[in-house]
């Protein structure tokens, strides 16, 4: 055996000089990574940092294109699908893995069920997981369903089925996006007492103050790139957060245009609360770029579903150009000059197996014929005004939307919304998963669609992208609005305090 | 692109671009076709096709509304029951004698007819949204709804045309030609002609398409996703009543066993023609062409005598199964 001891622990998974590419786009350079028994590990970094994929490479959901895992200082090949598992290494995702309808004894025992006779053994599998729940201070009844159970407990279960299992080292993803403050309280609570008892835990968090109080150390990443390992101890939130971002800004992004202070309020939302957004109120101007950030899980796209009338609210008021949209009617506000733009395009964006041309008219077919009689050569008109104006490039122009590449797509569902001719755009996401080429032209097709007076809002995930493109920038958190950055004040550091709960901002 | 510009285009896709699910139910037909004529000569005769052509009418449009309810990503599995029970409301209304002058009567008759079976493809529709029942245990519930007040109707026997002059005034409604061509044939051309424009060619059908082939896509579109799905079934409910303004005049008589497994003829009907049950891709010549597949399937059987008729159901249950086969390893080619 030549297991390492480093500093304060022994090693039982270690990363050495990790990479990985997907269709070779490289979105891991060269990481290390070592989680020591007994510890409680914090991996942070922006969305798109790696984080995922180094989790999944660590539990075997991805194999690394280069680099070698250690587990206990062998070096290993990890087997895939979840194998890894008999290793007792155990991933706990966002959605859980638990079927609704089965019981939490059934749970804990799926797929290796215990049989004597050839008989389901239901008394010793139920006392087994009744011991396992009382080891974690659970009070959930080992014979209730799933479905009937409170997230936390749903997350203890999942937690219970990877102690059944011996998992000794446990992958957790946001595992409190979905718990309340006491929820995630008792979870830290049993968390440290299996770290006590000797298990080692990766927590993938956006959270500062969660990952303070939790963890022992942090590894930070940014860009695909190791950035640093350290106790936690020694770091507070704001260090932190400073290692999570500090980028350049390239010259990725238009100059930015700041409308006139007297310039017209397009549209007001007042008051907007929904199942999850809480009193959201905000205002754009004509000419304006209106950035939302925050967060996964914030609350932007379920507020912005809702001024669209996607989805209904509960109260507040959404005015536009002065006229009152009512609730729940994504017809309404389209009349009034209102377009979203869906981060999901592939299943709310586009018809993939349709052709570009009724893809990109399905909104808009009152403008192709009358009495609901389509017109072909309006139709191929509008697709070619449209291909020469967004730049989709297609050698084919037959094609399915499900053949053409990600960003082209995008172009296509951009075009699709801007044929209805909106004054006021939502655009969520506007660059997910797409080429920084294509990214730099979207860019500039919106900075474009404000010059020519039309107001819009842009919700991403990624902050140069708000930093570079908006003139204001409104900070979600959990639910709320709770920041609204101004000039100097958008920078990734300021966001990132709003968004993590390190400052608000008091209720205007 | 100018329309000439853009048939030239299409013009230039090879021939391997050509969609292999349209195409695949018209190869089968021009099969059977030749199947037939090397069974027995007669078969290929202008009279035995024609035949053939009139007999599926019934199947043939009740699958056209069927390929707007499928292409929407419904399902309607109560249409027989409902073919019985309108053509019984319409043959009680002509029995009760309320009109006394015969051409008024058959009209209003008609016209009733019409609007019973909108209003039953209406209930099909809005239990499905409004009510947000699964279109398969909706439509097997009015399946029985339909056929069960049917049967009440008749009082289990039958229910028959009594008056001879209306009999004799709607008889060429079936038996009747125009220009040469039999009415049943000349109204399935032209029901094919208007379903096919309205699917292909205006909003609503634009909208069918989108709906059936991602609800989410058409909803984040402003589309209204239910009032087309609720459309779809009262176009299936139109095209049921226009079947029963055939079927009356050819028997004059209905029964609790009218219309019985017609249902599962017209989906097969349907789904050979090359539409997705899952929805998204409705393609009504398609349909058409299923439809007079499963008839000529049975014609071959009667005039070749090898195989017993009463294996008709065996065999288009074998049809339907070969069809998505075919159709299936279509799409993995492509």
């Amino acid at each position: 055996m030549n297991s390492q001891v480093g500093e304060g622990g022994i090693s039982v998974l270690s990363a050495k000089r990790i990479s990985k590419s997907f269709n070779g786009v490289q979105v891991l350079f060269s990481v290390d990574f070592e989680l020591r028994a007994g510890e409680v590990h914090a991996l942070m970094g922006e969305n798109g940092a790696g984080k995922s994929t180094l989790v999944k490479i660590l539990s075997g959901f991805e194999q690394p294109t280069s680099g070698e895992i250690l587990l206990d200082g062998q070096p290993v090949k990890l087997p895939p699908n979840g194998a890894a598992e008999a290793l007792g290494i155990v991933i706990i995702h966002q959605e859980f893995n638990l079927a609704e309808h089965l019981t939490v004894t059934e749970s804990l025992f799926l797929g290796r069920e215990v049989t004597r006779y050839g008989v389901l053994d239901r008394k010793y599998m139920r006392a087994e997981t009744r011991r396992v729940l009382d080891m974690l201070g659970s009070h959930v009844d080992e014979n209730a369903v799933i479905s009937s159970l409170a997230i936390a407990d749903k997350q203890m279960v999942e937690i219970a089925k990877a102690i059944s299992r011996d998992a000794r080292i446990i992958f957790m993803d946001e595992p409190t996006a979905v718990l309340s403050r006491e929820e995630t309280n008792y979870l830290f609570k049993q968390v440290r007492k299996l770290r006590d008892n000797g298990t080692s835990f990766v927590f993938v968090s956006h959270k500062l103050d969660e990952v303070m109080e939790l963890t022992d150390r942090v590894t930070v990443l940014r860009d695909g790139q190791w950035i640093k390992t350290s106790q936690t101890a020694i770091l507070d939130g704001e260090s932190i957060a400073q290692l999570m971002v500090g980028r350049e800004l390239s010259k990725l992004f238009p100059a930015k245009r700041e409308p006139d202070v007297d310039e017209e309020v397009t549209l007001s939302v007042s008051a907007l609360t929904t199942g999850y957004v809480q009193d959201a109120s905000f205002e754009v101007r004509k000419g304006e770029i209106l950035g939302f950030s925050g967060l996964i899980g914030s609350g932007r796209t379920e507020l912005m579903e809702s001024i669209a009338g996607l989805r209904g609210r509960t109260s507040g008021d959404v005015v536009i150009r002065g006229q009152q949209i009512p609730a729940h009617d994504p017809h309404a506000a389209n009349r009034s000059g209102l377009a979203y733009m869906t981060k999901d395009r592939k299943s709310k964006g586009l018809l993939l197996n349709s052709r570009m041309t009724a893809n990109l008219t399905l909104q808009s077919l009152d403008r192709h014929g009358k009495l609901g009689y389509l017109s072909p050569a309006s139709e191929a008109a509008a697709l070619e005004k449209a291909r020469r104006r967004f730049d989709i490039r297609v050698r084919d122009g037959n094609v399915v939307a499900g053949r053409m590449s990600g960003g082209n797509q995008q172009k296509l569902l951009l075009a699709k919304v801007m044929e209805t001719e909106p004054e006021i755009i939502i655009i969520d996401e506007p660059t997910r998963g797409i080429d920084v080429g294509t990214k730099q032209q979207i860019y500039h097709f919106i900075s474009a669609l404000a010059r020519d007076g039309r107001s819009i809002i842009v919700v991403s995930s990624e902050m140069p992208e708000v930093i570079g493109l908006c003139t204001r920038v409104a900070v979600m958190r959990e639910g709320r609005i709770v920041g609204m950055l101004e000039g100097d004040e958008i920078n990734e550091q300021e966001i990132m305090r709003y968004a993590a709960g390190l400052k608000k901002k008091a209720a205007a | 692109m100018s329309a000439n510009e853009e048939v030239r285009a299409i013009r230039r896709r090879s021939w391997r671009d050509i969609d292999l699910r349209a195409v695949a139910p018209f190869a089968a037909l021009i099969l059977l076709l030749i199947v037939g004529a090397l069974v027995n000569p007669n078969f290929i005769g202008i009279t035995n096709l024609a035949n053939v052509a009139t007999r599926s009418a019934f199947i043939a449009i009740i699958a056209v509304g069927a390929t707007f309810v499928i292409s929407s990503g419904d399902l309607d599995l109560s249409v027989g029951s409902m073919v019985a029970f309108v053509a019984s409301l319409m043959i009680l209304f002509m029995n009760s004698g309320v009109i006394a002058d015969p051409a008024l009567m058959l009209t209003a008759a008609m016209v009733l007819t019409v609007i019973i079976g909108a209003g039953c493809g209406l209930l099909n529709g809005l239990i499905t949204t409004v009510g947000k029942i699964e279109p398969f245990i909706a439509t097997l519930g009015t399946m029985g709804i339909y056929r069960g007040l049917t049967t009440w109707l008749s009082q289990g026997g039958a229910i028959t045309l009594r008056e001879p002059e209306l009999q004799a005034l709607y008889r060429p409604a079936y038996f009747g030609t125009v220009l040469g061509v039999p009415i049943p044939i000349a109204v399935i051309l032209a029901v094919t002609i208007v379903a096919a424009f309205i699917l292909y060619r205006t909003r609503y059908g634009r909208h069918v398409v989108a709906v059936g082939s991602n609800s989410d896509v058409a909803r984040y579109s402003g589309i209204p996703v239910n009032r087309v799905r609720t459309i779809a079934f009262v176009i299936q409910g139109l095209c049921v009543a226009i079947a029963v303004l055939l079927y009356v005049p050819r028997l004059g008589s209905t029964s609790a066993t009218t219309g019985i497994l017609w249902e599962l003829q017209a989906i097969t009907a349907v789904v050979v023609g090359g539409t997705a049950l899952k929805g998204g891709a409705g393609r009504v010549w398609g349909t058409i062409c299923g439809a007079f597949i499963l008839e000529l399937v049975g014609n071959i059987m009667l005039l070749s005598n090898f195989i017993s008729e009463y294996l008709i159901g065996a065999i288009q249950g074998a049809i339907i199964i070969i069809a998505m086969l075919v159709q299936r390893s279509l799409v993995r080619k492509s």
